[in-house]
């Protein structure tokens, strides 16, 4: 049987692959063994809802409901996993329509690692456990400032690492790799004002642009001419002092030069 | 007044020069070129560098000032976020006429290898550049040629040469 003929001229620009035998690897989940670790789990069960835990890759991973999250993250500091290690957020709007956030928290007596996770919906808020741990502050800024989602009793919630201007949220997986319109023309809309916009073009963004009588762009190594003027296959001499220079210039002669032939200073035994 | 004389037919020719005032207005200032103390990312480093010992732009009249104010020559050695695009472009406002650009590996160029959101496509999109260095990052060496370049281009020019406008284009 023959595949159905497509055309194939422009085949780079266009995105040909298609994930039919795509395998997603996925990291077993096996039951939490080590008693320390369980008994930090049941510490947190017999509180409050533990809606699945495993562990994965030697980490005891722990999903709870999102409205519990601080007061699981309180038990569990009482536990003795007094360092919250990170913390951010995973889209999953296109599977789930909401995002997974997680804290990785480590036990520094016990030498423990333990992960918990919550889901929430689009558009639901967490709650801010900058109360319990002080580290959540800028990593939940961060989170704010990347996905969008928005953190109840936070002390300063605005963004931290993009501009605070910027419109969208660059880790949500919809937002386009180069940026949307507003990002693209950030800076010249910052600088000069959107009326620049169609002196200074927009940016160029194909990395495989090559062409060599482009002089606005390029510069033939050996044919450089000043910007903009035509290619030329005439070779510019390398030169450092100039023709025209000022009489009270000295000029450097490559033949009254001497090279300097005693190694000894960059030898082993060192400078003599 | 010092007291003994001078022979100055024997020692080291008469006190005139025959030259234009250009040229030797050039020649002073591409003999004195102070690079802005600024760097970006990794590049920087290299800048860095070039400034010490072993490369030693002291010996070309480059001296690194810590002011916009005092320098004539900015080095965009790194990458240019969107964020951080109107305040180099203050920065390059700020310093004193004549003023030279020398944009320093891909990043700055091009935008480099990052082909992103936050990334400025090149620094020329919110500064006229003089001289662009390939690289990533460029060995000194680059930086060390870029500057005779520019010391070069600097000789060619009008000493009167056109005050560019505080805005581009
Ligand atoms: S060109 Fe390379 S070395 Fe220079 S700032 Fe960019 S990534 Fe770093």
């Amino acid at each position: 049987m023959f595949r159905p003929y497509q055309p194939k001229d422009n085949v780079q620009k266009k995105a040909y692959y298609t994930d039919r035998f795509l395998v997603v690897p996925e990291v077993p989940k096996l039951p939490v063994e080590d008693s320390v670790s369980a008994k930090h789990i049941s510490a947190v069960a017999g509180k409050f809802e533990v809606l699945e835990s495993y562990m994965q890759r030697d980490n005891v991973v722990m999903i709870v409901n999102a409205k519990e999250v601080k007061s699981v993250l309180t038990v569990l500091k009482e536990e003795g996993y007094t360092v919250l290690s990170e913390m951010s957020a995973v889209d999953f709007i296109a599977q789930k329509g909401g995002y997974e956030v997680f804290y990785q928290l480590l036990n520094m007596s016990v030498a423990k690692r333990i992960r918990v996770k919550c889901f929430i919906k689009e558009g639901e808020a967490v709650e801010s456990v900058q109360s319990v741990f002080r580290a959540a502050d800028w990593s939940e800024r961060e989170m704010y400032d990347m996905f969008g989602i928005h953190v109840v009793n936070h002390p300063c919630l605005k963004r931290i690492l993009l501009p605070e201007d910027w419109h969208g949220y660059p880790l949500n997986k919809t937002y386009p790799l180069q940026g949307d319109e507003t990002a693209q023309w950030y800076e010249i809309d910052m600088i000069y004002g959107k009326e620049y916009r169609d002196i200074i073009g927009p940016e160029q963004r194909d990395a495989a642009y090559v062409n060599e009588e482009d002089t606005r762009n390029f510069s033939r190594l050996g044919h450089e001419v000043a910007f903009g003027e035509e290619a030329s296959q005439e070779i510019t001499p390398i030169r450092y002092q100039e023709d025209d220079k000022p009489l009270f210039v000295k000029r450097m002669r490559p033949e009254e030069t001497k090279e300097r032939n005693d190694k000894s200073w960059h030898t082993k035994e060192g400078v003599k | 007044m010092a007291q003994h004389e001078v022979n100055y037919l024997q020692q080291g020719g008469l006190p005139i020069m025959l030259t234009t005032v250009d040229k030797l207005v050039n020649w002073g200032r591409s003999n004195s070129l102070w690079f802005f103390t600024f760097g970006l990312a990794c590049c920087a480093i290299e800048m860095m560098a070039s400034g010490a010992g072993r490369f030693d732009f002291d010996r070309y009249g480059i001296i690194f000032r810590a002011s916009p104010r005092q320098s004539e020559v900015i080095v965009i050695s790194g990458t240019v976020t969107k964020k951080y695009a109107p305040f180099i472009r203050r920065l390059y406002d700020q310093m004193a006429e004549p003023k030279w650009v020398i944009s320093m590996g891909s990043c700055s160029n091009t935008g480099g290898m990052f082909n992103t959101y936050s990334t400025v496509q090149g620094v020329d999109r919110i500064i006229p550049v003089d001289i662009y260095l390939p690289g990533c990052a460029p060995r000194p060496e680059t930086l060390q040629y870029a500057a005779l370049m520019l010391q070069q281009k600097i000789r060619r020019e009008s000493m009167n040469r056109k005050i560019s406008s505080k805005r581009f284009v």
